[in-house]
């Protein structure tokens, strides 16, 4: 989240899209609840009408898939909307917080669907130049927004196609419904107004997930909707500590605090950081516009490695060995290290031993029956979760030849959340210290206890071995825990001042010369000389000025304690704040500073500054403003539409090119279906009783008796011409498998017109398995094997099935 | 000062929070249940239900809405069920509430039929022979006295979106009607308080935003009049008179059998 979730209170519209806020992440109806109260409005847009529908002032239905034409349909109707009536928008934001004045490369060429040449799944490099601006160091801009090569009017352009009769022609929307959803969103674009946008997985595992969310960062800069209070772009995160589990570098293509991971041609630090683009020889200083500044703030990132590698080698990282870097391993630029990469390779036999954590990829992978199979392929494979999963039993799953299965299955029980010490990071960014309640049974360990004892086992082999490769990697890490525990964990990830011993203040102290470590930059500043561990603080009073909900003295949160990033947008260039009812920093004094949240950077208002040091407010960018065009993705600086890889219709409705050209196409055991076999679009999702692959919720007798079985939702047409009637036991299926459940046959889904065709959507819920209490058949057995262009996420949320009674 | 629930059902997202925390608290075994092609479960009260969420969906105007409902005790100020109880198993807390003594209750099923919203359950041990009505205490119940600690119920405390709130009476029905009007003036022209004034005032009110019957919530509920005969005319009298004695029986009999008979009826349904 950009911003927070008592923030959503002071929104003036709530547009929950791709997310079903009200079933699976119910609390935060609370702040809904009480934007309404004030009467802010609900939006809903959602294939299916949900308990968040039933809530909304709006509910649009919407194909499932088809994010960017929706969205693209509502740029399409502010940029000519703001062309007619610019006093309903604030454009010093538009035209000075965001690349919108910006000249881009005049070579850039979008024709049927493609941004220029694609090889082989990939834009060439020459096609992603032209996406760069024209000047690539010292960009122009044209504030006027008139020049025919700036971004608004590339833009302009770009969205003109997607008119509200193509848009509603391919998602299905009616298209009353649809424009009122345009003119009440867009009202949010007036100066003092905040719209927000609530997403979760509906929004990111598609084939196009990435482009989906850079359409509501272009939606929500366009409004100026970004780093104000009741704004921002707020990802409802899935599980509890994922966002800490994100921030620590859980991912393949991150170290801790999102620093790169490093490649095999990084052959030294310097290398390393030049390829990342995070150092200053990065930073773009725009030509033409208020601010003159950027701080380019990933420019500080050799301050963070070399800091983390002091935190992970100690005195093994000295100049002399580039502080150890070479200790990292280093990805090959031709592999993909994602879930899906992994589970081909180790289809293919590649990969010997898997280690779960708290993780079910029999039942959450997409295509469970390849990914089961897959597992056979291991030499060993480890299970640490609170329940016996059905990847640890995937060996002895229905249908499978367990005599046959080599692989070696060790369980480690670990301990749930209440019965170890601390953090755990909201999707608000606020790290929050907990401690345990009851002890855990039997011979369950907290993970981080599993993990020592593991690892001091490791280097004990390793230092037994003096052939080991890649030995002094292990050997040489600073494991010194003894008997570890979560606040000792908590300090090494603030970091220190190694030349006094010190706990680092922040961020702003850590160096690049050796004499500073941070276990993870992000977080310097969680546990302090002065405050000690802050993630523990409660304080419950609101500190703002005019009490906008920040509760900075609750917890804490990164970066620096910051509750609304990118905050330094909220204010106009003589530092007055847009809305003065939720103003979120105010009163700058250049003695005092700014009052309210922690700025984006102290500095002073951009008018009020020195010519030099007009600073811009988006200072994780190298030029300081938002992206509207973003030329860092690898499928395009615009998003456009695509149909998912298993699509009901034979053809794109918006441009020859079906699919996305750079999507993640899996091969293993990954049959498509096709819309003659598989006319029905399958979606998968959860319900509020349960929770993920449920093997924490169907072994609980009361949620069991709450949602007993696996069941899929279907509409009434559908289940008509297919005899079914709700309660039936039914099949869906497709080219990867079959799944039994019951039948919800529901005025919820309503079939949509399409491309002249009918529609159906069919809902599968996802948390079952073969394991446990209450057991049925998992969604997934459905799902792709194909991802994201940018991140492989799995395009969980829209493929093709068809249905039968059983 | 008399206490109450306030139930906005315009705020409800039925996340069922309310439903697992009765159990909970209250220590109220699972059951057993199917999906029967709806979210709705268990299919129905039941001793080890006292409190269920309704889902309906209904399409006025061809514009789909999903209606939640809160299933449990209202705790009536005119309580059928209290008139009815000849062992004062049932009687009226301090706070208004239709409390609950288990002890003394004797089986005889007479609160089953004399609520007007169906919601006394009763099971009989098969080992003892012996039946016991249960239903919603409203975390009175001894030893699981919320009330008396001076917390809110299991189901309120739980509540993510404030959709349940527990208070004075009086602030809820002056809550409950700024809210209604709220609805009104966006447009709900049905919007009201049920509970209000419905048998006396009810100490479980509802925030709707259509009329009662669109909730399936009985209109204008009222106790029948053999209810009403029976604690004011019948029961004073006393079991001395032996006629009445005979005429008791004869009414304990039938109301008996009716439960039988209704308990027969809802089995077939849930089996179908």
């Amino acid at each position: 989240m950009t911003n927070h979730w008592i923030d959503i209170r002071n929104s003036d519209c709530i547009m929950i899209i791709g997310s079903n806020a009200a079933e699976n992440h119910p609390i935060s109806f609370k702040w809904v609840t009480k934007a309404m109260e004030k009467g802010a409005k609900l939006i809903s847009v959602d294939p299916r009408f949900t308990r968040t529908s039933s809530k909304a002032d709006i509910y649009a239905p919407m194909r499932s898939g088809c994010d960017i034409a929706f969205i693209g349909g509502m740029i399409n109707y502010i940029l000519n909307d703001m062309e007619r009536n610019p006093g309903n928008y604030n454009m010093e934001y538009v035209t000075q917080y965001t690349n919108a004045a910006l000249i881009i490369n005049s070579n850039f060429e979008f024709d049927d669907g493609l941004f220029g040449e694609v090889k082989d799944g990939k834009y060439t490099t020459d096609a992603k130049n032209t996406w760069k601006y024209g000047d690539t160091k010292t960009p122009a801009a044209d504030p006027t927004l008139k020049d025919p090569n700036c971004v608004f009017q590339l833009m302009k352009k770009h969205f003109s196609r997607y008119d509200a009769d193509t848009v509603c022609n391919i998602t299905g929307t009616p298209k009353d419904t649809y424009l009122q959803v345009c003119q009440t969103y867009t009202a949010t674009g007036q100066k003092g107004k905040a719209g927000t946008i609530m997403y979760a997985m509906g929004t990111t595992q598609h084939t196009y997930g990435t482009q989906n969310i850079r359409g509501y960062a272009i939606l929500q800069l366009l409004l100026a909707n970004m780093g104000v209070s009741g704004g921002g772009i707020n990802a409802l995160r899935g599980t509890s500590n994922v966002q800490g589990s994100t921030d620590m570098c859980l991912l393949a293509h991150i170290l801790p605090g999102y620093l790169n991971v490093p490649m095999e041609s990084d052959a030294d630090l310097d290398t390393y950081i030049k390829r990342s683009g995070k150092n200053p020889d990065a930073t773009i200083t725009p030509q033409g516009l208020a601010g003159d500044k950027s701080s380019n703030w990933w420019g500080n990132s050799k301050k963070y490695v070399v800091s983390l590698l002091k935190a992970w080698y100690g005195d093994s990282a000295q100049t002399a060995n580039d502080f150890g870097f070479h200790y990292l391993p280093k990805c090959d630029p031709a592999k993909n290290y994602t879930h899906i990469g992994m589970f081909e390779a180790m289809g293919e036999g590649k990969i010997k031993g898997l280690w779960c954590w708290g993780q079910n990829p029999a039942v959450g992978g997409p295509n469970s029956n390849g990914e089961r199979e897959a597992l056979g392929n291991l030499d060993w494979l480890v299970s640490a979760d609170i329940w016996l999963n059905e990847t640890a039993e995937f060996w002895n799953r229905p249908g499978a030849d367990a005599a046959s299965i080599n692989t070696e299955v060790f369980v480690l029980p670990a301990a749930c959340s209440y019965e170890k010490e601390g953090s755990i990071s909201n999707s608000g960014r606020w790290a929050q210290w907990r401690y345990k309640a009851v002890n855990p049974p039997g011979v369950a360990l907290p993970d981080l206890e599993i993990m020592n004892l593991v690892m001091l086992k490791i280097k004990e082999l390793y230092q037994a071995d003096s052939s080991a490769p890649g030995r002094e990697a292990v050997t040489n890490l600073v494991w010194n825990y003894g008997d570890v525990n979560a606040d000792m964990v908590a300090r090494e990830v603030n970091g220190y001042d190694l030349t006094t011993g010190k706990l680092a203040a922040s961020f702003g102290s850590l160096k690049d010369d050796g004499t500073t470590s941070s276990g993870n930059w992000l977080y310097c500043n969680q546990y302090t000389e002065e405050d000690g561990n802050k993630c523990a603080r409660r304080g419950a009073v609101d500190a703002h000025p005019k009490e906008i909900g920040l509760y900075s003295n609750w917890s804490w949160c990164w970066p620096v304690n910051r509750r609304i990033i990118y905050n330094r947008a909220s204010v106009n260039l003589d530092g007055v704040p847009w809305d003065s009812e939720h103003p979120v920093i105010l009163d700058y004094d250049s003695e005092k500073k700014w009052q309210g949240d922690v700025p984006d950077g102290g500095w002073a208002p951009i008018n009020q500054a020195k010519e030099g040091e007009k600073y811009l407010p988006f200072i994780m960018k190298p030029e300081g403003i938002a992206r509207i065009w973003g030329y860092g993705r690898v499928d395009g600086p615009l998003p456009e539409v695509y149909e998912p890889w298993e699509s009901p219709l034979d053809r794109n409705l918006m441009s020859g090119t079906k699919t996305n050209p750079c999507a993640f196409i899996g091969k293993y055991r990954n049959e498509r279906s096709t819309p003659s076999e598989y006319p029905y679009v399958g979606t998968t999702y959860r319900c509020t009783e349960h929770w993920q692959t449920g093997i924490m919720t169907r072994n609980l007798p009361w949620l069991v008796e709450l949602m007993p079985e696996m069941y899929v939702e279907m509409d009434e047409v559908l289940a008509a011409e297919k005899g079914i009637t709700a309660g039936d036991k039914v099949v869906v299926y497709n080219a990867r498998g079959e799944v039994n459940a019951v039948a919800v046959v529901t005025k919820r889904f309503q079939p949509l017109q399409v491309g002249g065709k009918t529609i159906h959507h069919i809902g599968v819920l996802n948390h079952w398995g073969y394991s446990g209490m209450s057991t049925g058949d998992s969604g997934n057995i459905l799902t792709p094997h194909v991802g994201d262009a940018n991140t492989t996420i799995p395009e969980y949320k829209t493929f093709l099935c068809n249905v039968r009674r059983a | 000062m008399a206490k109450a629930i306030l139930y906005d059902t315009t705020k409800c997202t039925a996340c069922r929070a309310c439903q697992v925390a009765c159990k909970g608290w209250n220590e109220l075994p699972a059951e057993v249940t199917t999906n029967r092609g709806t979210y709705e479960n268990p299919a129905d009260l039941s001793p080890t239900t006292w409190l269920k969420m309704k889902f309906r969906e209904i399409e006025p105007g061809g514009k789909v809405r999903w209606l939640f409902t809160r299933r449990s005790c209202m705790h009536c100020t005119d309580a059928g069920c209290v008139k009815v109880c000849p062992s004062k198993a049932l009687y009226h807390h301090e706070l208004g509430f239709v409390a609950y003594n288990k002890d003394l209750c004797t089986g005889c099923g007479y609160c089953i039929e004399a609520c007007p919203f169906d919601v006394p359950r009763s099971d009989r041990n098969l080992l003892t022979g012996i039946a016991k009505m249960d239903k919603c205490t409203l975390c009175t119940t001894p030893g699981l006295d919320r009330i008396a600690e001076g917390w809110e119920p299991a189901c309120v405390k739980t509540c993510p979106t404030n959709a349940l709130q527990y208070d004075d009476r009086d602030k809820l029905v002056a809550e409950g009607r700024k809210r209604v009007d709220s609805l009104r003036d966006a447009g709900w022209a049905n919007a009201n308080l049920y509970g209000e004034n419905e048998l006396g005032g009810l100490h479980v009110m509802y925030v709707l935003d259509d009329h009662p019957s669109v909730y399936e919530l009985p209109v204008n509920p009222q106790i029948s009049a053999a209810t009403v005969a029976w604690q004011d005319a019948i029961q004073p009298l006393g079991w001395a008179v032996g006629g009445l004695t005979v005429l008791g029986l004869g009414l304990n009999y039938m109301v008996a059998r009716a439960n039988i008979n209704r308990e027969k009826e809802k089995k077939d349904v849930a089996g179908s």
